[in-house]
């Protein structure tokens, strides 16, 4: 008797501070909703969440958009000139947009440049890289979860350790000139002073430091396609390129739709590695536009908030278009799945 | 009674926070070679001397004083006391110690010949000291000269005499590169004077790139085109991002390096016995035979919640038997004019090399240019060093031809200055 109501005599007394505060705020939220209704009470709740969004999120965008309306070099507002749209047209001066030499900020186009192809490389090449790695990780090998830790393992590592290593691995004293001469007998090849090869390796380097996330949303989609369909397919000798097309893609769909957006949203704020690793060198191949940004912004000598806040603008309407986009597919395969 | 006890005991906790919080003085900190752990050494000292201030020696990279400490400032924030070199460019944010130092005519008196780099235009304020005066200059593996029996080339000789002569030593000791200049505005500004540049426009501001400037940064492009100077050092990043050549020099694989004074301790401890180097001054050119001079001041910050405690500390530090121990101990040339007028600094290194090159770069400061005096008190040196670094890095990497890089360093600097107006 007495140790069944232990338990409950402690939670009674638990929950006595809890029923306190609830007759303490009864009273005042039963006449805010006699007040506003259900619709203000909604509200009411929300608020909270509100706050914070609007203090940590909506507040911040507010203050970026204005600061891309105002021009000079100091920080405080209250000391910045009322430009209008001047950083933007700055920004937009071009002869040609494809030849970014002809533009009023060069390297903003350039950087434009860049970003874009690096997207369309990088998100291209993860994508397979991590669906091959996923599909491979779903086959019964040979102490599994090993591998599958393996793969994983550069996600955890900090971008900044991610860029140190493979500037190790790449320098002209590096490791991998290192292992050509032991076993090639090759001349040390400056890798990353050649715009071609600094390129590709920025691309590498971040598919190598992300690709096991990616790879294990896919190996999550993979589990999740029942076992059945495959044994059927193989039941009427399907051949297994067919099976992978026609069983496994499909109902992979949504899970690639999800790592395609995140990845290409990842993919057009790339920065860190790359700014350990090359520091958008040589020349100005490697500068994306995060790194602009954050040049023009804080690390050039009389930084220009306003042009790095417009250029930050211009970047997050790409980012909400790419959101909206990822919102639009997940809305449409959600009706498919109620049809 | 209880909760009357907790309540008491929580506000003598928080009372005495506060109280060490008051005392505290944070002092943001880079070093090049050892002078991060002789200032923490000399700030135990101080502590166990002035027990009633608590000094916070926060040491960081130089990109953080770079590019992280002139944002903080600008939002009224960063450190009570920092280590800089864009002393000019932040002076608005410094403090003004003059009523608050025991002896503004001792400030004057030893600090007053860099004063002017770290105070506003047309202002009296002391804002701080110089921890080391620098010069611009080069340094030449002597063992690589002597191997490849090539001689070390004289007092008086040229860019093209030190390009030549370091070819020669590479072609002989199959070494990467035979000369490398630092990615920085204010190391290739040395050279640069050297063949007649002046930046500095009538109306103070900056001039368009003169023959002078052009002259050197065409030799520099076709030298680093064929192979003698080296190529990676400039290329390795985007825009004004600095990167020092001194791994490649203290790794054997240069002839000849050109950075300055503060690599002197550095170079020492690090190359070791592994080969000799002497440095070697400033190479000349057609105008002159110039380095750059510079250096690292201590200033204190306007945003301190602690300016008594701040000009405590900075009292202590400028004292002239401080600063005498800690360029002993740093290698570093001293800033105080005590100091330097009493001689007999005795520099704390049984490297003898070490010794001759401090000795070299003060006879160097005699060559100095005017002009290279002028700079570091120029509010616009950054700006112009700024555009020479990212457009000669673009054309070394192929994307710009010379002609246009000139072009845009031109337009960069006169943007930034319009920039700068509104």
């Amino acid at each position: 008797m007495s140790t069944a109501s232990s338990p409950s005599r402690l939670g009674a007394l638990l929950m006595t501070p809890v029923h306190f505060v609830m007759r303490l705020i009864d009273a005042p939220v039963r006449g805010l909703q006699k007040a506003t209704g259900i619709g203000g009470m909604a509200a009411f709740f929300l608020a909270p969440n509100m706050l914070i969004f609007g203090i940590f999120v909506l507040l911040p965008l507010v203050i970026n958009f204005v600061y891309s309306m105002t021009g000079g070099t100091a920080f405080f507002l209250s000391e910045r000139q009322f430009v209008g749209a001047d950083q933007y047209a700055r920004l937009f001066t071009c002869g040609s947009y494809l030849d970014p030499m002809s533009c009023q900020e060069d390297a903003f186009w350039t950087a434009v440049g860049n970003t874009f192809w690096f997207v369309i490389l990088q998100v291209a090449l993860m994508i397979v890289t991590a669906l091959i790695t996923a599909l491979i990780l779903n086959r019964d090998l040979a102490a599994r979860s090993f591998w599958r830790a393996v793969f994983f393992f550069p996600v955890l590592l900090s971008p900044v350790v991610v860029g140190l290593i493979w500037k190790w691995i790449l320098q002209r004293q590096g490791l991998l000139n290192f292992i050509l001469y032991e076993f090639g007998g090759t001349e040390p090849y400056t890798w990353l002073t050649d715009r071609n090869w600094t390129f590709a390796a920025t691309i590498g380097v971040s598919i190598w430091a992300h690709m096991g996330f990616y790879a294990l949303i896919l190996l999550a989609g993979l589990q999740a396609i029942p076992k059945d369909l495959y044994e059927a397919a193989e039941m009427d000798g399907t051949r297994p390129a067919r099976v992978f097309w026609r069983i496994t893609l499909p109902l992979l769909a949504p899970n690639l739709l999800v790592v395609v957006v995140l990845a290409l949203i990842r993919a057009v704020q790339i920065f860190d590695e790359v700014y350990v690793l090359t520091g958008g060198g040589p020349g100005t191949s490697t500068l994306y536009l995060t790194q602009y940004i954050y040049e023009t912004g804080f690390a050039s000598a009389l930084r220009n908030p306003g042009l790095a806040a417009a250029a930050s603008i211009l970047m997050g309407v790409v980012l909400v278009v790419l959101t909206l986009f990822q919102l639009g597919i997940g809305r449409k395969q959600e009706n498919k799945g109620k049809r | 009674m209880k909760l009357k006890s907790i309540l008491a005991g929580a506000a003598l906790a928080l009372m005495a926070s506060t109280a060490a919080f008051a005392g505290d003085v944070r002092i943001m900190w880079y070093s090049d070679g050892v002078e991060g752990e002789v200032m923490k050494d000399l700030v135990g000292r101080f502590i166990k001397e002035n027990p009633g201030i608590n000094v916070i020696l926060d040491n960081v990279a130089y990109s953080v004083i770079k590019e992280q400490l002139p944002v903080q400032l600008e939002a009224g924030n960063g450190p009570d006391i920092a280590r800089v070199t864009a002393i000019k460019d932040l002076a608005r944010h410094w403090l003004d110690l003059r009523p608050l130092v025991k002896d503004a005519k001792y400030w004057d008196d030893n600090f007053g010949a860099q004063a002017d780099w770290m105070r506003p235009d047309g202002s009296n304020q002391i804002s701080g000291f110089m921890t080391q005066i620098t010069l611009t200059g080069g340094f030449a593996n002597k063992t690589l000269f002597d191997q490849a029996g090539v001689p070390l080339p004289g007092p008086n000789a040229t860019w093209d005499d030190w390009a030549a002569a370091a070819k020669k030593v590479k072609e002989s000791q199959q070494v990467p590169f035979a000369m490398a200049i630092d990615r920085s505005g204010h190391r290739i500004t040395a050279p640069m004077l050297s063949y007649g540049a002046n930046y500095v426009g009538q109306d103070g501001k900056p001039a368009p790139l003169d023959k002078g400037a052009k002259d050197f940064l065409t030799k520099f492009v076709d030298w680093t085109a064929d192979g003698t100077f080296s190529k990676d050092v400039w290329v390795s990043a985007a825009g004004t991002t600095y990167r020092p050549a001194a791994d490649d020099f203290i790794n054997g694989q240069l002839a000849f390096y050109y950075s300055g004074s503060w690599q002197v301790a550095n170079l020492a401890t690090k190359i070791g016995n592994s080969f000799d180097w002497v440095a070697t001054g400033s190479p000349c050119g057609p105008a002159a035979c110039t380095g750059m001079p510079g250096g690292a001041a201590l200033v204190a910050v306007k945003y301190t919640k602690n300016p008594k405690d701040v000009a405590a500390v900075m009292d202590w530090f400028a004292r002239e038997d401080i600063v005498k121990e800690f360029s002993e101990r740093t290698l570093f040339l001293p800033g105080h004019k005590g100091v330097v007028d009493k001689g007999g600094l005795d520099f704390k290194t049984d490297n003898e090399q070490a010794k001759a090159a401090l000795t070299k770069y003060v006879e160097a400061t005699k060559s100095t240019s005017e002009t290279a005096l002028k700079l570091p008190g120029w509010r616009w040196s950054d700006t112009v060093y700024a555009a020479v670094v990212t457009r000669i890095g673009q054309t070394l990497a192929g994307e710009l031809k010379l002609d246009d890089a000139f072009q845009r360093i031109d337009a960069d600097i006169a943007q930034k200055v319009k920039d700068a107006g509104q």
